[in-house]
């Protein structure tokens, strides 16, 4: 008995799922769990609680520290 | 005087972003084109190649005009949050190559890997199925990254004809490049570039974030440049703290 082959729409929607999986999140996860911090932080500070200058300082604090830590992953992965 | 500064702050890194990432995105598609042309014959890997361009026209022409009727306030946070969580991905991977634990990105061993998979596939009719898709592959995959690029600056800039200007100069001139030269484009300064494009999608994807949040940023438009001289400043503190100990780099570079 052969496999049955899934239809055309759902291999193409599966195959445009899996290119966005792989293009946002890929081997690095905590850079796109980050970014959905930063992007909740920041609203908070400037929407709710109307700080523009926090957010204005927190937007690129956050980014950096989010790439600090994922470097420092890699790095520690590496020397393993 | 300052209105104009800071329309050309965001003009320069708009057109540095995007010529860089479409450069560099060029060079690899070129090299596995060069490499299946070269092994297979260029009849499929020129089809598969046309193909692949027409599909991501089509791509375009059906999501550019849509991406304009979407609230700019909306636009610009999700094309923050991709621009934000892909340049950091660029951004990383390119400290990790400067620092030495990761390898170079090598188009010499991408074009000789490419071949040697080729060859070992005996098979080479006159249409050649295996050259057509892998050229179809390299082509797409890539094009469609400097699609999503110049989309997503383009419409959140307001200037996706510019984005799409500077996209074919940067494709033409390293298509133009790597016909002339006929071989893998290594002299390309490739990982120097890819830390550039990092760089400038981090600044970019910070800023969109932060418009589409309301947020008032010191400068308007000029304060893209100060994100820029920030991100850069930490890519080089990152690399300078976490390069390894001369005596260790040989037994710990890693592929």
């Amino acid at each position: 008995m052969t496999a049955q082959k899934s239809p055309l729409v759902l291999r193409l929607l599966k195959g445009f799922g899996m290119f966005w999986w792989d293009f946002l999140v890929g081997d690095t996860p905590e850079l796109f769990a980050a970014a959905l911090v930063i992007i909740a932080v920041v609203a908070v500070s400037r929407i709710v609680l109307q700080e523009n200058a926090v957010a204005v300082a927190l937007l690129p604090v956050l980014a950096v520290i989010a790439l600090a830590i994922s470097v420092r992953r890699a790095q520690r992965a590496t020397r393993k | 005087m300052i209105a104009v500064t800071s329309v050309s702050s965001g003009v320069i890194v708009l057109v540095g972003a995007v010529f860089l990432a479409c450069a560099v995105e060029m060079v690899e598609a070129l090299t596995i084109v060069l490499a299946v042309g070269h092994t297979r014959g260029w009849r499929s890997a020129f089809e598969g190649t046309v193909v692949a361009l027409v599909a991501l026209a089509a791509l375009v022409a059906a999501f550019g005009p849509a991406l304009v009727h979407i609230p700019l306030s909306v636009l610009r946070l999700v094309v923050g949050g991709v621009l934000l969580i892909f340049g950091m991905q660029w951004l990383r991977k390119a400290i990790l190559r400067s620092s030495g634990l990761k390898a170079m990105h090598d188009e010499d061993a991408i074009y000789k890997e490419t071949v040697a998979e080729l060859e070992a596939i005996n098979a080479r009719p006159d249409r050649d199925r295996i050259a057509f898709v892998m050229a179809f592959k390299g082509v797409f995959l890539e094009g469609l990254e400097v699609v999503i690029t110049v989309l997503t600056l383009g419409t959140s800039a307001h200037r996706l004809g510019l984005a799409v200007i500077t996209a074919g100069v940067a494709i033409v001139l390293v298509g133009v490049t790597g016909a002339i030269v006929a071989k893998q484009l290594s002299h390309v300064p490739e990982n120097a570039m890819k830390m550039g494009v990092g760089i400038l999608l981090v600044s970019y994807g910070t800023f969109w974030v932060g418009e589409g949040l309301k947020v008032t940023w010191p400068g308007n438009d000029g304060a893209l440049l100060a994100l820029v001289g920030l991100y850069a400043v930490v890519a080089w503190v990152l690399i300078a703290l976490i390069r390894p100990r001369r005596e260790l780099v040989a037994s710990e570079v890693t592929a």
